[in-house]
């Protein structure tokens, strides 16, 4: 697509009062705004479906707010879809859109907010819902060659009908399948790699790298290999079950994600988690974002072959797992979160003794950062390679580490702060180059930034509970959010009357990152092409859901 | 340049003497709950009930864990009064349910093990701890064990994940491209039971229902000594759990 819209430079940030005053006054005779609850600060309610691509245009160009997903939920007659936005300081806002369930149609924004198409395309997939206006639907989620033409398994009607064993197995592979190719010249060739490569070590991904030579005309990633539905399989389940899965389907972010779910379920009952419970929450997610950046420079370091800065990076990542590990029981911090705090306390020796490995690790982890800034062959293969500038990057929405390497500052621990980040003290630190150097180095600058806040946070440890009783209400629905290390973490949640899960929605920062992966690899040449899949540090298992 | 090679000079070893000796630092793996004697069978029969996937059982006052089902949520151990005993070990292998037998890869397959690991809906716990295998700690290539980009070269098919429908035909592809001998692992819960994740219209709960499957590393996830086992057990080095060779049976 090619991008019309203005930078955002030219664009003023406004916060949730100005948008609701700018939004009753522009579309004030078709859109209700209200105050909005459980996390969401500002409500939008069309009562004209035709005014959604212009209100979204507004606010993600005109008042600079960032895009967060949509979310369909299908209510008796109607199919009621929510479009997050996030106004950087001050608060979400959803727009609330209803249509029939008779005409599933819907104006599709992807023309207007680029980041939208996938979710567009997801929605279609899972729901049947039609996106008006969208350049290119079908073949996302579930896969053409396997699955059959309007399945929609996320429908309600589904639940009873898809979930046989006898059903799964009807679908048989189809062989003549073949993926569209563009890119037409005397000599062009696909080059397809996955979803078994690098040994399988890398995750479950598929690109077709379109080309007449040395540089990749067109790359199309092709995921959800993994998708293992967990927002379909928690339907119907207690919170307490679908906080486990919650927790474990992208594991190098399970803390984040299950935090996040955890501050839904608290907003929803009011709960106030006590002080001690704060504090550990936000050391262990420091610790988590540290031991993933640690290993996502291991990984930028293998990828350019660079075995002895690859394996000093990997030393320091398993002491962290094994610190991690012998701090809480388990390497990748699983069990730990419930609603309503911590599931258990720390001694203060186990607290020492965790920092004590941790300044290690960070010192060790400086010496490898002055090691890979003088070491020319390294360098010569990150620097002006995979760039993403800042425009493209806002125009894509790009989050997390990857969109504070291209200009994009925002980090919902300081935008959007949730248990209690806002008394903490540290710097977002952020580049503008957008490369695959300035990747590296966002990584380096925030592993340290969360060594200092994990020393904040053990310093403010004062004797008491780490949890109070929590018991999710009977209905209720709220937005959870959290900073995963790759990026945003969001989990929306609806509870039905007897306090089961009715729709869960997660939204990674994985998802939103991988629609504008095509654009760092496209102009470069083939073998750049696993340096800047590292430097993205992706995970597809965290898309794939 | 020569920076990277003093800087891994003066690092020294950091590798593991297992399976030469066990290893005993802090956090390798997060240990597993075993079978516990309670003081009354009402115990018992509550830590049965803490466990959200079923995998342990009471019985007159002790309760047993069947390690195929465990998660890892840890629920059995904190938050639960009387805890469960837990052990911290890692050889873990099993046979699958209902195999008696076990033919470990011939001799010549000690020093030169060539491995594919498939991704079929792990995660990203269990390959990160594939990958593990291959850092200083634990060093696969000293024992002759190597990860190779191709199934035609491959012996041992290391399968993560519960098996997506996506992924169920690259998977079948990837088996039938290895040549003979061929072993499969199923690593962790989800490739071994089906996980949290279970029988679902997109998940074939485990790999036993997609392939035939040799041996089961269970945990959520395994932890690298536990495959690093898992891997000794193929090449004959090791024996699996509860397993007694007829070499041993017979002497």
């Amino acid at each position: 697509m090619v991008v019309t819209h203005s930078p955002v430079s030219t664009s003023k940030r406004m916060q949730v009062d100005e948008i609701a005053a700018a939004v009753g006054s522009r579309f004030g005779s078709t859109a209700r705004v209200s105050r909005g609850s459980s996390g969401v600060a500002l409500s939008i309610a069309l009562l004209d479906p035709a005014t959604l691509p212009a209100i979204s245009k507004f606010l993600f160009w005109e008042s600079a707010c960032s895009f967060g997903g949509i979310v369909v939920e299908e209510v008796q007659n109607d199919w009621r879809l929510s479009y997050f936005f996030l106004s950087l300081g001050s608060g979400w806002m959803e727009v609330l859109l209803e249509v029939p369930s008779s005409t599933p149609t819907v104006p599709s924004i992807s023309t207007e907010v680029h980041a939208a198409d996938w979710f567009e395309r997801e929605a279609e997939d899972l729901f049947g819902l039609e996106f008006e206006g969208h350049p290119r639907l079908g073949d996302f989620v579930l896969h053409d060659q396997i699955w059959p033409e309007g399945v929609a398994p996320h429908r309600k009607l589904q639940r009873k009908t898809m979930d046989t064993r006898r059903d799964r197995l009807r679908h048989r592979p189809n062989a003549e399948w073949r993926p569209l190719l563009v890119v037409r010249d005397p000599g062009a060739f696909a080059m397809p790699i996955g979803p078994v490569y690098e040994g399988g070590l890398g995750q479950s991904v598929h690109f077709l790298l379109e080309t007449v030579g040395e540089d990749v005309v067109r790359a199309v990633p092709r995921l959800f290999y993994n998708f293992r539905a967990i927002e379909k399989i928690a339907e119907g389940q207690p919170v307490s079950r679908a906080l486990l899965i919650a927790e474990r389907f992208a594991a190098t972010s399970s803390f984040a994600h299950s935090l996040s779910f955890c501050l839904a379920i608290e907003r929803m009952s009011g709960t106030e988690v006590p002080a001690r419970g704060k504090n550990l929450r936000v050391l262990l997610s420091e610790l988590e974002r540290l031991r993933h950046h640690a290993g996502a420079i291991a990984g930028v370091c293998e990828s350019t072959a660079l075995s002895v800065a690859a394996s000093q990076a990997a030393i320091i990542e398993e002491r962290l797992l094994r610190a991690s590990c012998q701090f809480t029981g388990h390497r990748y911090l699983f069990g730990l979160n419930t609603p309503g705090g911590l599931r258990r306390d720390f001694t203060a020796e186990a607290c020492a003794e965790l920092l004590k490995v941790m300044d290690q690790a960070v010192g060790e982890l400086h010496v490898v950062e002055q090691g890979l800034h003088f070491t020319s062959s390294f360098l010569d293969r990150l620097e002006n390679v995979g760039i993403v500038d800042p425009e493209r990057a806002r125009d894509l929405n790009f989050v997390g580490p990857v969109g504070r390497a291209s200009g994009q500052t925002e980090d919902l621990r300081r935008d959007c702060p949730y248990t209690g980040y806002e008394t903490y003290q540290f710097q977002v630190p952020h580049e503008i180059e957008g490369d695959g150097y300035a990747r590296l180095r966002v990584l380096f600058q925030e592993a340290y930034e969360s060594a200092k806040l994990v020393h904040q946070a053990a310093n403010r440890l004062e004797p008491g509970e780490v949890s109070v009783p929590c018991d999710p209400p009977a209905r209720g629905v709220a937005l959870g959010w959290a900073e995963a290390p790759i990026g945003a973490a969001l989990h929306w949640l609806r509870l039905d009357d007897g306090g089961l899960v009715e729709r869960y929605r997660v939204i990674t920062a994985s998802f939103n990152n991988w629609l504008g992966f095509r654009v760092a690899v496209e102009n470069f040449a083939f073998q750049d092409f696993p340096i800047i899949l590292a430097s993205f540090g992706l995970s597809p298992t965290e898309c794939d859901r | 340049m020569s920076f990277w090679f003093w800087r891994g000079l003066r690092k020294g070893m950091h590798t593991t003497r297992y399976p030469k000796a066990s290893e005993t630092a802090a956090g390798v793996t997060p240990g597993r709950p075993v079978t516990t004697q309670f003081a009354s069978v009402q115990q018992a029969a509550l830590a049965a009930q803490v466990c959200p996937v079923g995998a342990i059982t009471a019985q007159d006052g002790s309760a047993h864990v069947d390690l195929d089902f465990c998660i890892h949520c840890q629920r059995c151990r904190f938050g639960n009064s009387p805890p469960m005993d837990w052990q911290s070990d890692y050889e873990w292998t099993t046979l699958p349910h209902g195999l008696r037998r076990y033919e470990p890869l011939p001799r010549a397959y000690r020093r030169s093990m060539h491995i594919i690991v498939v991704d079929a809906g792990d995660c990203g716990a269990c390959l990160h701890e594939v990958k593990q295998l291959n850092n200083p700690f634990y060093n696969m290539h000293r024992l002759g064990m190597f990860f190779t980009a191709t199934p035609r070269t491959a012996d041992v098919l290391l399968v993560v994940g519960p098996v997506t429908e996506n992924m169920r035909v690259p998977l079948l592809k990837t088996y039938e491209a290895m040549p003979n001998p061929k072993k499969v692992l199923a690593v962790g819960a989800c490739a071994v039971s089906g996980g949290i994740f279970g029988q679902s219209f997109v998940s074939a709960g485990g790999v036993s229902s997609v392939l035939p499957v040799d041996l089961e590393i269970p945990g959520d996830p395994a932890p690298p000594l536990a495959i690093l086992h898992g891997l000794l057990v193929v090449t004959g080095r090791k024996a699996p759990v509860g397993y007694q060779s007829s070499l041993e049976r017979s002497a």
